[in-house]
């Protein structure tokens, strides 16, 4: 990989979440480094959108600490964390269909000239930052409502870096889309990680998390359940960590004999 | 397949491809796509740009223009008055107010919401005016001052229940209607009317005209010159940024369109017998506008009334404060509604219990609509505003003219509101098909 630095550009501690009688997050801990992609993966329910939330600023954390870039901090409003510099894209895009390409990507932090909209700066800036992703788009000058997709997500993806975020976190980027659109959403991931963001990947495609991620974080039931290598890691270790399969009667009941065994 | 852009490269779109072969710094391949429809150069690419944009549903002003040239030829037809000086002044005066009010309607609906309170609001702009000017004696302007900001007011009070309450606009506004309604007639007391005193701004509003025949070119004039110039800076600060520019030839035809337009409606004002120059109604209608369209495609603000019209959710999470956006344009749409109510009053020589009452309401919003502003928010220009009102007002004033009956003028009014509506829905549907909404 690109050089990772040492100390993490965001690291939640011992983070919990309680929604009335739920306990959604339980003592989660977790890691982002510049330059790094850590898959957050886990069944429906385990707490990952939850996570991701509180990191977004839609939900203030009960119980722990956050770190940016070492020094602890406090996310309370989506505001705080964009300040910070943590860009999220939603699942459902949040895109204006009816604004063309360059309207949504500046959308909420405009270019101004004395206060009127400074329309050709930001149509040049938008081809530099699609250029420089390789995002193929018919026209920055169509509604988004007429593209496709998977060009929609991108779109979704490259406006989420117009305030040159720290951290990105992408929920589930590829799951509407098509095999070579996928793709093309992978290599914009890996983009990411050469220019030296930090991505948070949310995903339940096992084949684009191993394609693409060099980390992966397990939450089940709202809590840590093991952080992987990806290189070193088989397929099955990651799904067991997921569905639970390393905590159940028969892995106890070896773990048990195991230690009498060793005891005798 | 002509229109087609003719890229040597064609296989381009293929991001596996396009990573494995060759980085694309290392081609200096535009990132266009192949399966782009360019516009070709010359007037067939015009021409095929357009049948492919009907065909897409993409409408524009389109119906509008077929509609007011199916209305001039019908009428002129039928009565060879209906295109003179004094019959077209006739509808640029009775557009203006009109006019005015929709201009903020069309604010709304680009909202996506409603304002059905309109009417109501211009009756209380029209009876605060009066009963201040008149009754209690204050000097003209603040008079004015004081009719616009109270429809202001009474806007943004109905866009605080709307945004921070969450009741529907619908009823909101529906609420004001009734309730203005009533304010208005509890103001005007037990005189129920109070006239115009003479020589007025209010008087002034509708029945002053600038007879000198200079005003009326003089306008025509500077209008054209605005319009070119702003498209040549355009395309030259495009061009100088490296971005691709409006043709010469695109920015001298529609030049020539506007001053075709700008000078005829100038001579038939100042020129034939009976006419009496430029009305100053239509200047004001003239000058809100511009200063709205520019408002709405040019700032900050008008891009977040976009946003929030197109997907709300979406412009919350840009940060866009969605509920002063909502206020601000309920309190637009008011104080315009106030200000179109003085020039109702103007034109029936005073305020009166029935100012913004009747078809009022119908007629603004009819003419947003009309002019092709959508109902589902989010698309739309303000010019509809102008294009919507002068439809309704010739419609009205041919019939008049040829003498038909109050209950048929609404009913024909009333068909063509439907027309545009359906209009509005099969092209929205047409565009969901042709992958463009």
């Amino acid at each position: 990989m690109i050089h990772v630095s040492a100390t993490p550009v965001l690291a939640l501690r011992g983070i919990s979440k309680r929604f009335g009688a739920v306990q959604a997050l339980t003592d989660v801990d977790l890691e982002i480094r510049s330059g790094e992609v850590v898959a957050l993966v886990g069944d429906n329910g385990a707490g990952k959108s939850t996570l991701v939330k509180t990191i977004s600023g839609v939900h203030p954390i009960d119980e722990g600490a956050i770190e940016w870039e070492g020094e602890a901090v406090r996310i309370n409003r989506p505001n705080d964390a964009q300040e910070l510099g943590v860009a999220t894209v939603y699942q459902d895009l949040a895109l204006c269909d009816n604004l063309d390409v360059v309207a949504n990507l500046f959308l909420g932090s405009e270019l101004r000239k004395a206060s009127v909209l400074d329309e050709i700066g930001m149509e040049k800036r938008a081809k530099e930052l699609l250029d420089t992703l390789s995002i193929r788009i018919p026209s920055v000058r169509i509604p988004v409502a007429s593209l496709s997709g998977g060009q929609r997500q991108v779109v979704a993806i490259a406006r989420a870096l117009i305030g040159d975020p720290k951290v990105v976190i992408l929920d589930e980027p590829t799951a509407a889309l098509g095999v070579e659109q996928t793709a093309q959403v992978l290599d914009l991931v890996e983009r990411l990680r050469e220019r030296g963001h930090g991505v948070i990947l949310i995903s339940h495609n096992m084949a684009d998390v191993r394609a693409v991620a060099d980390k992966v974080a397990v939450l089940r039931l709202g809590r840590n359940n093991g952080f992987f290598d990806v290189a070193t890691t088989s397929h099955e270790e990651i799904i067991s960590a997921i569905t639970g399969a390393t905590d159940n009667a028969v892995t106890r009941r070896q773990a048990r004999t195991a230690t009498k065994e060793d005891a005798k | 397949m002509s229109d087609l852009a003719k890229t040597p490269e064609t296989a381009t779109d293929n991001p596996g491809a396009a990573t494995t072969e060759a980085e694309p710094s290392a081609a200096p391949v535009p990132a266009v796509d192949p399966r782009l429809l360019v516009r070709e150069e010359g007037f067939k690419g015009y021409w095929s740009e357009f049948t492919r944009k009907v065909r897409g549903g993409e409408l524009g002003s389109l119906p509008v223009l077929v509609g007011l040239i199916v209305i001039a030829v019908v009428f002129q037809l039928q009565n060879s008055n209906f295109l003179s000086a004094s019959s077209i002044a006739n509808v640029a005066v009775y557009s203006s107010g009109l006019g005015i009010m929709a201009v903020g309607i069309v604010f709304v609906l680009l909202l996506g919401e409603i304002d059905l309170s309109v009417g109501s609001v211009a009756g209380v702009g029209a009876a605060v005016w009066a009963v201040l000017n008149v009754n209690h004696g204050w000097n003209d302007w603040s008079a004015v001052l004081a009719a616009v900001l109270s429809g202001l007011v009474l806007g943004a009070l109905h866009g605080f229940f709307f945004a921070k309450i969450g009741v529907p606009a619908f009823v909101v506004t529906l609420a004001g209607f009734l309730g203005w309604s009533g304010l208005q007639e509890w103001m005007m007391g037990g005189e129920g009317s109070i006239n115009t005193p003479s020589g007025s701004i209010v008087e002034n509003l509708t029945n002053y005209f600038f007879e000198d025949k200079g005003v009326a070119y003089g306008v025509a004039l500077v209008a054209v010159l605005a319009y070119a110039a702003s498209l040549l800076m355009d395309s030259r600060r495009r061009g100088a940024a490296g971005l691709p520019a409006r043709p010469t030839t695109e920015v001298l035809l529609r030049t020539g369109i506007v001053a075709i337009l700008c000078f005829a409606v100038a001579y038939v004002l100042n020129e034939p017998s009976g006419a009496r120059g430029l009305p100053l109604a239509l200047v004001l209608f003239l000058a809100v506008l511009v200063v709205a369209d520019f408002v709405a495609r040019r700032t900050t603000f008008g891009r977040q009334v976009f946003a929030v019209g197109g997907n709300p959710e979406a412009a919350r999470r840009a940060g866009i404060n969605v509920d002063r956006i909502r206020i601000t344009v309920f309190a637009l749409s008011g104080m315009l509604g106030a200000f179109g109510g003085l020039f109702i009053a103007s034109l029936s020589g005073g305020a009166t219990k029935s100012v913004g009452g009747g078809n009022t309401l119908m007629l603004v919003i009819a003419a947003a609509v009309i002019g092709g502003t959508s109902l589902f928010g989010g698309r739309g220009k303000v010019w509809s505003a102008l294009l919507g009102m002068i439809v309704i007002q010739s419609i009205q004033q041919g019939l008049n003219m040829i003498g038909m009956a109050n209950a048929i003028q609404y009913m024909i009014t009333g068909a063509v509101l439907l027309a545009a509506v359906v209009i509005d829905s099969v092209s929205r549907r047409t565009q969901k098909t042709a992958g463009r909404a």
